[in-house]
């Protein structure tokens, strides 16, 4: 398999291939290698660091086996979800997450024990979660190739994805390529490199893929997930901000509405002034627990010398987009399958609207679902992967955007770099005039604008040495464009999503919309 | 950012550049690592967290450290404490408990609940 005139270093072939490092992908490889399969992990970071959990943590939905209280705790998901939920993927997510944590249990995680004596399970902290993850991935004999971000899948001859092809970004000699009976995409959601906590790594690569074959969306009208952070920097770890009261410039309180809707008016206070927060709220006895729950909240305060229950500091906004958002590629499944044969998908790679619907997935969902789907896609791709896989001779390289041509084209004449094309979708999605509070004519202004990017940018993007940052700016490009074309769709407000032109709930718009196409995107409501 | 290799005790065991998610560094043959791309750094400590012999500083800043703060000033960081703050919080290194024994989080809203009422904005 040649695609470029480029050597490729043969890795060997697996049966199972997960793309990601994070928890989907390291509970799907360890999934896989349980169920006889060879397994091998290629992550664009480090498997271990690399992703939103790792730098963040999981405050996990974590429900004891206990029928009426799993019924309570889906009955109350699914209004909050605004009723776009699926019952047996909740219940079969709550399921497979106890489990998975009286795994980590066994496996040796610190968890914490309460005054009263309780074993806590339910909150995972990120490095340490994350060097666990790792060092189980390779006690279950999974080959693990470390900053080696995937550019395209393969293909055999009726479309069955067989392997993947990247490069070794810390060596210039050589790509990889895979050959593999599956292939399980855990490649994150996409945060446009906003720099929110961790998310950098997460450009959306595996969406690209996955729609480079036909794969379908759903959910991404729910993409306006913003996290806030101190204006110096861009930690969105948001739990803290439960204890915050918000100020004016000119120390005068925030005039807030009561409940749910207070965030979102803090929020909307950003875009006319500069707004101050601190820890009012946070009573004295337990500003201690607050630190030993979240340290990485108070780390970047503590450096900067920010007192954050006696001093105000500048709050901002930082897109998370379809990270904590709900948004990504559909299941055809129980099984984690795409509706790309031999093609999987799990943790935020993949949809939670099944889980979460229109709400903010948080830590809490989203790390429930990164474990229990991670599972189901492992154990599935490796049953799939009990099938002959052609030779590297038969198998094609199906990646477009943002590489060369299959026949090694000239270089084009006049390149665009692929930070021009990231800084141009960026003013699309990050500001949250346009993104976070919505109207169908800003929309259309945006969606104008990112088909041109589509159109004029993306085939020329250049050099062909930066082809990683190439692949992610198309990946963002295409990112975009699905998120706006589901948002003009959705003429309602719901969850995350928020149309300042259409404010309201319409309770007959109460279904999933899929989107897909690259270069002609579509939308359409799911079939059921 | 990343701002910070302190040459005083870096040991050149290239883990920071072995562990970086974004791909900051570049190992140097018989040197110290480089910060070769300081505009990728995320500012998420994991290079902080995993430095066997805490020479890193990550400034909290998203943006490179502005002219005259102390984010640079290497001496007196040290004289605070401000290297190898994460792992400490974290308890990663040898003699230290793993900092998730006391983690709190999950019964964050039952302890705050006695003093706030219905005060939480949730």
């Amino acid at each position: 398999m040649r695609r470029d005139g480029t050597a490729l270093v043969a890795e060997g072939d697996a049966d199972v291939l997960v793309l990601g490092g994070g928890p989907a992908a390291t509970w799907a490889a360890i999934a896989a290698a349980r169920a006889g399969a060879q397994v091998t992990l290629a992550d664009k970071g480090y498997c271990g660091t690399s992703g939103a959990t790792a730098s963040g943590g999981n405050n996990l939905w974590y429900v004891p086996p206990d029928a009426a209280a799993r019924e309570e705790s889906i009955q109350r998901f699914e209004q909050a979800g605004g009723l776009l939920t699926d019952r047996a993927w909740m219940a079969r997510t709550l399921e497979l997450t106890w489990a998975q944590v009286a795994q980590l249990d066994h496996w040796g995680y610190p968890f914490p024990t309460d005054a009263d004596g309780c074993v806590r399970r339910s909150s995972l902290q990120g490095p340490e979660y994350m060097r666990l993850m790792r060092r189980q991935v390779r006690r279950a004999g999974v080959r693990i190739l470390d900053q080696s971000p995937a550019l395209e899948l393969l293909a055999d001859a009726d479309g069955v994805v067989s392997g993947a092809r990247g490069v070794h970004r810390q060596r210039t000699d050589a790509g990889w390529a895979v050959r593999a009976g599956a292939v399980v995409l855990a490649t994150g959601g996409c945060a446009f490199l906003s720099g929110a906590l961790g998310c950098n790594p997460n450009t959306g690569d595996g969406h690209l893929m996955a729609a480079e074959l036909g794969a379908e969306m759903s959910g991404m009208e729910f993409s306006a997930a913003y996290g806030i952070a101190p204006a110096f920097g861009a930690q969105t770890k948001g739990r803290m901000y439960q204890f915050a009261r918000y100020y004016h410039a000119d120390g005068t309180l925030l005039d807030l509405p009561a409940g749910l809707s207070a965030r979102l008016e803090v929020c909307r206070a950003t875009l006319h002034g500069p707004v101050y927060a601190r820890l009012d709220l946070a009573p004295p006895q337990i500003r201690e627990a607050m630190r030993w729950a979240q340290p990485n909240f108070f780390l970047p305060l503590d450096k900067a010398g920010v007192d954050p229950f006696t001093d105000l500091f500048e709050i901002r906004l930082v897109l998370e987009g379809t990270v904590r958002g709900t948004g990504g590629i559909a299941l055809a499944g129980d099984g984690c399958e795409t509706t790309v044969p031999g093609l999987y998908a799990a943790g935020d790679a993949a949809t939670r609207e099944l889980v979460t619907g229109s709400r903010s997935g948080g830590g809490s969902h989203n790390g429930a679902w990164a474990m229990s789907s991670g599972t189901l896609a492992g154990r599935s791709a490796a049953l799939f992967a009990r099938r002959p896989v052609p030779g590297h001779g038969q198998l094609r390289a199906v990646g477009r955007a943002g590489l060369p041509g299959p026949d090694a084209e000239p270089a084009p004449a006049d390149p665009v770099p692929p930070d021009e094309v990231i800084r141009n979708v960026q003013a699309e999605v990050l500001p949250p005039a346009r993104n976070m509070f919505r109207t169908a004519a800003g929309l259309r202004d945006s969606v104008r604008r990112l088909d041109q990017v589509w159109t004029d940018q993306v085939p020329r993007l250049g050099p062909r040495s930066g082809r990683q940052r190439a692949r992610e700016a198309a990946a963002m490009t295409a990112h975009a464009r699905w998120m706006y074309a589901a948002a003009l769709d959705r003429q309602e407000s719901r969850g995350l999503h928020r149309r300042d032109d259409c404010p309201g709930t319409d309770p007959a718009l109460a279904r999933r919309l899929r989107v897909g196409g690259l270069d002609d995107v579509w939308v359409a409501a799911e079939a059921g | 950012m990343i701002e910070i290799i302190s040459a005083a005790n870096c040991i050149d065991c290239d883990k920071c550049v072995e562990v970086c998610p974004t791909n900051v560094f570049d190992a140097v043959p018989g040197g110290h690592p480089v910060i070769a791309r300081q505009a990728d750094c995320q500012t998420c400590f994991m290079c902080e967290a995993y430095c066997p012999v805490d020479a890193l500083f990550v400034a909290p800043t998203s943006g490179p450290a502005p002219p005259g703060t102390i984010f640079t000033d290497e001496a007196r960081l040290a004289a605070d404490g401000r290297f190898g703050e994460y792992r400490r919080w974290i308890g990663w290194g040898s003699g230290r408990r793993p900092g998730s024994l006391a983690d709190r989080n999950a019964e964050l809203t039952e302890l705050a609940a006695p003093y706030l009422g219905g005060n939480l904005l949730a």
